[in-house]
């Protein structure tokens, strides 16, 4: 070990809205480090290879794995977990859409999943239903089929842009 | 899965990302969107890496043209390229590939750069610098040095970047006005590795191809190439699975891989108008 | 008591209506609370060494540089482990002649699978644990592997457990009528080789266990992702060398089980008898490499199978041999003969025919042992018949919608047996049948194929009828001596606000157990869904059941809470009978308020019900009872099996150059009886669909000759994701079962019992004018294209 590398690296980051400050191993993910140090337990590690996208969490604006990022590389960044956009209303229409639509079964890539619906549908146009499953292609679910989360998402976005 | 790092370093700039790089000798790593990389160190595939993250080093990400040619900066998101519209009216084999390189949330992290130093010969964008005849701009201890493409990919995940070296850059020659680029593959699923794909460079000098998914490396195929530029098809897709050793795998053999390779060059001059 | 379900106008009519899953509202805010989402005090994390090897013996284990890791407490080998946790054999003995040799949580002497735990490394981190885990230095010789499944009884194979003689697990022959003379004099006979691929349920949520051994209390508390509580804590109990009661096991949220969960595993027993060890809290969360080695596989079938049909597509017989390997050792305490037996019963099911055979061979191999997973056996057994019943109409010239409506149980028929000796209570093939050509509209959709033909373009039609095995009795495990409850029971009180909790022995997976049983109570006692809260999956707290496999939790669980809820509500109106000066005949809850069954004008609320009872209990006459928790079990008794029947239809497009199915839409009808919630059993079907299609289009793990897993990972082991996925359209026809008062039967497994046949009849539909067939799942695109005899090499 130089001067320079190091084993644990202290970072200050914003998450949902507030701020935090840690040190973290350096082969720490993100998603390790809001579950186990934050204790933001909403995203899940499932497969930890970046396929899965059970770990689907918001950096900087964009939707990204959460298993595929340290969280050294997230010093300075501003991250939103399905806790905090809970919190703040983001993405209600789009949660009662998934319970209305019975969008989820067991729920455990439902966080994963909303933040990349949620991507989605701040495009401007209603999405087709092949974009819809196009985007979510990287989100697995055992559960549902599929269906009823590309319905949520499609009326979700219709309703939108109705209101707008 | 939780990876065992042996130390990590953000970079400030470039010299001192070399620096670490130095320091760090044969356990040194480039970190940048980590999509590959990261996946890798979690599987512990990669164990006891010093990783030096240069991902906040400014002036090596965005595309720009300069001099007739279009200069890609190497942490240049696949989302961000797809959008560029330099990129969209120079390299649109670029725009096309961002559309099958796994999903939304890796191409907001995946950089063309980590992506062609990977060199993951199932990848789209090696094959597409391939067909696009670009140059490789790399940074080292004792300076800059640029290696064309053809030189560059040496194995699966082997380049010509030697150790302590980053790649900064790729360039590539504006389109020309007539110039037609196209990437077709076939994948099981959306956003899976291609069982086989082909990028095509038509430009009036003639044909480039190439292929990803074939080979350890992305394959130039010269002897199709030629095939095309003399307006044969059929002797072009022969040539084509004639200078092709794709693997089996669990996916898919060798045999349909190159199988796969000879449709989708037809389907290709189908669609481009079927004449050199 | 009764439910008049014929009449939707009733008073709390909320059994049969789509109403929001009481548990979906948080699990969207990430206020789940998964097993890997507990933290406990002291608690330290286990980290299984596996064996890299197929087969070998283990001649050393150095754990020095283990242990010597920052963090690395304990490193334990199998003999460590042996000294408190006994070993299982997992055999049944009604499955005549099965046999397994002993398994230990933790390998002794011998690893027999690659992924089987050699040593448990306990750390205060995961991320430890894994340094030291990598640091264990574990001796083997090799041994010879046994991998190939139609090989595995020849002479020269080597014996994989020495003990049991030879490489045969089990082997069970059904015969009825003469099928060799049937077959010899048949109009046309049709035979065919099948493959299924080796599955693997790949639960989002990995397996998950945390346990604590509070040593003062003598108290071990198991946090569990589980369908089956109470079976854990039996099992747990017995080879830990605890009495039951001592052992308590909670299973909370669970992010997707599909029968993966169902199941003894070694590492989590092992976990278990750690924390016994240690005294402190050991968690263990599968990661997702080991999740494709050591949960369970299922679906590794090969099967040879013949129809006889008449000349006017009559069904005259089936043949079928079955074959399937179930990796080193039958998994406890379920058996892993189940899958080749329900083959057995499961082949032709939907068809009036006489005359049958039908043989499944279990064999040992050195691979990951396979068990029960989603739609046990249907989707080969109905693969099966189902390609066999679309060959034998090509054959003859027939519409695949005709042969079937020729051979179909008569929809009046019933009750009645089948030849593989199932006996049926009351199917609807027909109208069921009638309903699914009306919704995909069959007519329009064969024009639709000829159109696309014409232009090249190469779509295919495939229909598959099945039937579907719910809500098991005792003659599925309890009989082979397995302590696995048949039977489930529910508690509901009302507390002095009138509100009710209901506690039921079925858990929740995510299927929506909670709703379905709150629909159920608040109905049966009259109160609005919201007035209900569920509590389930705690063996200290809800009454003993089974929990939730097979498609039992409306079935078996509704009924149970059914009938508690209609004996609380009957002891409601005897304490309100008794205040009003009523008889209890005219009086009747709705809306949560005691009101005259006649008028439907309030009397008296529920919360004024509760304050007197609770508060005031002075002012009740002398000697009322006053019993406001009501306690009901439940069982079948007249059928072993409530089985249900269905039938979908797939519309597909094949490319025939590169070999890549596209799925178009999907159909499904399905008779599940009773339907409690509608959105629910949609859902269920959907889901299961999917799965079943994913088994049709990609699933498949690869084993090497040397017993190595080729691609167990997420990015190789390919499961259906989005993008490839069609819209379904589903329909139901309702034939409630007679054995419970609420008619439900099991909706769980029907989906994924009948999609593969479905494709793969679909596909055949689009290849027949060319003149190529497939049989072996997955149908991947080079499988397409080799049966099309495209590819040159």
């Amino acid at each position: 070990m130089t001067d320079v590398f190091r084993d644990k690296i202290d970072i200050a980051l914003s998450v949902n809205g507030e701020p935090v400050e840690a040190r973290v191993p350096a082969g720490r993910h993100l998603i390790d480090f809001l579950r186990l140090d934050l204790g933001l337990t909403g995203a899940h590690a499932s497969c930890e290879h970046g396929v899965c996208g059970a770990c689907t969490v918001r950096v900087d604006g964009d939707a990204v794995r959460g298993c595929l990022m340290l969280a050294a590389q997230a010093d300075g960044a501003e991250v939103w977990t399905i806790e905090g956009l809970s919190d703040s209303g983001a993405i209600r229409d789009l949660q009662d859409a998934f319970v209305a639509r019975n969008a989820l079964q067991c729920g455990f890539c439902t966080p994963g999943m909303l933040v990349a619906c949620a991507d989605l549908l701040t495009r401007d146009a209603v999405p087709a239903r092949d974009e819809i499953r196009e985007h979510l292609s990287g989100n697995y679910c055992r559960c549902t089929g599929y269906e009823a989360i590309v319905d949520a998402v499609e009326s979700v976005a219709k309703a939108r842009r109705g209101a707008a | 899965m939780k990876a065992s790092a042996g130390g990590y370093a953000r970079a400030s700039d470039l010299r001192h990302a070399l620096d670490l790089l130095g320091q760090a000798g044969d356990a040194g790593r480039v970190l940048v969107g980590g999509q590959s990389l990261i996946a890798a160190m979690n599987m512990r595939l990669s164990t006891g890496d010093m990783l030096v993250d240069i991902s906040r080093i400014s002036g090596l990400a965005g595309v720009t043209q300069q001099d007739g040619r279009l200069r890609i900066g190497a942490l240049t998101r696949h989302a961000d390229l797809g959008g560029d519209p330099l990129v969209g009216r120079h390299a649109p084999l670029l725009a096309q590939a961002v559309g099958h390189i796994a999903h939304a949330a890796i191409r907001n992290r995946g950089t063309i750069g980590g992506a062609l130093a990977h060199a993951d010969p199932a990848a789209e964008f090696p094959a597409c610098v391939l067909a696009l005849d670009a140059t490789m701009h790399l940074e080292g201890p004792d300076g800059a040095r640029d290696v064309a493409v053809g030189d560059f990919f040496i194995d699966v995940f082997e380049t010509a970047i030697a150790e302590g070296e980053i790649l900064t850059a790729i360039s590539l020659p504006v389109a020309e006005p007539a110039e037609v680029q196209i990437l077709k593959e076939v994948a099981r699923r959306s956003g899976d590795y291609a069982l086989a794909g082909l990028c095509l460079v038509r430009r009036a000098a003639g044909v480039r191809l190439s292929a990803l998914g074939v080979g350890s490396v992305p394959v130039l195929a010269q002897g199709a190439m030629a095939a095309l530029d003399a307006g044969d098809i059929d002797a072009a897709v022969t040539a084509l699975r004639a200078e092709l050793d794709p693997q089996s795998d669990t996916q898919a053999s060798g045999g349909y891989r190159k199988h796969i390779a000879g449709v989708l060059l037809r389907r290709i001059w189908d669609e481009i108008g079927g004449t050199a | 008591m009764t439910i008049p379900f014929g009449n939707p106008n009733r008073p709390n009519s909320y059994i049969g209506k789509t109403v929001p899953r009481p548990n979906a509202a948080r699990l969207v805010e990430g206020r789940g609370r998964y097993v890997d989402d507990m933290i406990l005090p002291r608690m330290v994390h286990v980290v299984y060494v596996r064996s890299p090897m197929a087969h070998a013996r283990i001649t050393g284990i150095d754990t020095a540089e283990a242990l010597a890791v920052k963090g690395v407490l304990r490193v334990f080998t199998g003999a460590d482990i042996a000294k408190v946790c006994t070993p299982w054999v997992a055999v049944l003995a009604h499955l005549k002649g099965l046999k397994s040799p002993p398994e230990h949580a933790i390998a002794v002497d011998r690893a027999c699978w690659v992924g089987e735990p050699v040593a448990a490394v306990v750390a205060t981190t995961r991320a430890a644990a894994e340094d030291g885990a990598a640091l264990v230095d574990v001796d083997y010789d090799p041994l010879p592997v046994t991998g190939d499944m139609m090989t595995a009884l020849d002479a020269d194979t080597p014996v994989l457990h020495a003990d049991m003689g030879d490489n045969l697990a089990f082997r069970r022959l059904h015969e009825e009528g003469d099928v060799d003379a049937v077959m010899a004099s048949a109009h046309k006979v049709v035979s065919a080789r099948f493959k299924t691929a080796r599955h693997t349920g790949v639960t989002l949520e990995p397996r998950s266990i945390l346990v604590d051994w509070n040593a003062p209390e003598g108290q071990l508390t198991a946090w569990h992702a589980t369908q089956a509580p109470h079976m854990m804590q039996t099992v747990l109990a017995e080879h830990l060398g605890l009495p039951e009661g001592r052992v308590r096991v909670i299973c909370g949220d669970v992010g997707g089980s599909y029968g993966i969960k169902v199941h003894v595993y070694p590492d989590e027993v092992a976990t278990a008898a750690i924390a016994k060890i240690m005294g402190r809290p050991v968690k263990f969360i599968a990661d997702r490499l080991e999740s494709f080695t050591t949960d369970i596989h299922a679906r590794d079938h090969e099967i040879a199978g013949r129809i006889a049909v008449a000349e006017d597509g009559e069904i005259l017989a089936f043949d079928i041999d079955d074959w399937t390997a179930i990796g080193a050792y039958s998994v406890y305490p379920r058996t892993s003969a189940i899958e080749g037996n329900q083959v057995v019963n499961l082949c032709g099911g939907p068809y009036d025919f006489k005359d049958y055979r039908a043989q499944t061979t279990v064999v040992f191999q050195n691979k990951t042992p396979t068990c029960q997973y989603r739609a046990v056996g249907h989707p080969i057994a109905v693969a099966v018949t189902e390609g066999l019943v679309d060959m034998a109409a090509a054959e003859l010239g027939m519409d695949p919608v005709a042969i079937r409506r020729r051979n179909m149980y008569a929809d009046d028929c019933y009750p009645v047996t089948s030849p593989a000796k199932m006996r049926f209570e009351g199917l609807s093939h027909h109208a069921s049948m009638d309903k699914l050509v009306a919704l995909m509209d069959y007519d329009a959709l064969r024009a639709d194929q000829a159109e696309a033909r014409k232009k090249g373009i190469h779509r295919g039609i495939g229909i598959a009828s099945f039937i579907e095995l719910t809500n098991p009795s005792p003659f599925m495990y309890g009989i082979g001596g397995a302590r696995i409850s048949a039977q489930d029971g529910c508690t509901v009180r009302m507390d002095p606000d009138g509100s009710l909790v209901a506690l039921s022995g079925v858990t929740e997976q995510g299927q929506g157990t909670e709703a379905m049983l709150s629909q159920i109570v608040a109905e049966g006692v009259g109160v609005p869904p919201a007035q209900v809260r569920i509590i389930t999956g705690d063996t200290q707290v809800t009454p003993y059941g089974g929990g939730t496999w097979a498609s039992r939790g409306a079935g078996i669980g509704g009924e149970a809470a059914l009938q508690a809820a209609l004996a609380l509500k009957a002891a409601i109106l005897e304490v309100a009978a008794a205040m009003l000066q009523a008889q209890a005949g005219a009086l009747d809850i709705r809306d949560g308020q005691v009101v005259d069954a006649d008028t439907g004008q309030d009397r008296l609320s529920l919360a004024e019900l509760g304050r007197i009872v609770y508060f005031r209990g002075d002012t009740l006459p002398k000697g009322l009872p006053r019993e406001l928790v009501q306690t009901r079990h439940f069982i079948t008794s007249e059928y072993p099996f409530a089985f249900t029947n269905g039938v979908q239809a797939s519309y597909l497009e094949v490319d025939t150059d590169t070999g890549i199915v596209t799925l178009l839409k999907h159909w499904c009808v399905e008779d599940c009886g009773r339907i409690i919630n509608p959105q629910l059993v949609d859902e269920q079907i959907r889901g299961g669909i999917v799965q079943g299609l994913g088994g049709a289009l990609f699933e498949e793990i690869h084993y090497d000759a040397e017993g190595q897993l080729l691609n167990g990972s997420m990015a190789d082991y390919l499961v259906p994701m989005a993008g490839e996925m069609p819209d379904m359209i589903i329909g139901h026809v309702e034939t409630p079962t007679l054995e419970s008062a609420l008619g439900a039967k099991g909706a769980g497994e029907a989906g994924t019992a009948g999609a593969p046949a479905a494709v793969m009849n679909a596909i055949n539909d689009a290849l027949r004018p060319l003149g190529a067939q497939v049989t072996e799942m997955p149908f991947t695109p080079e499988r397409i294209l080799r049966a099309l005899g495209r590819i040159e090499d």
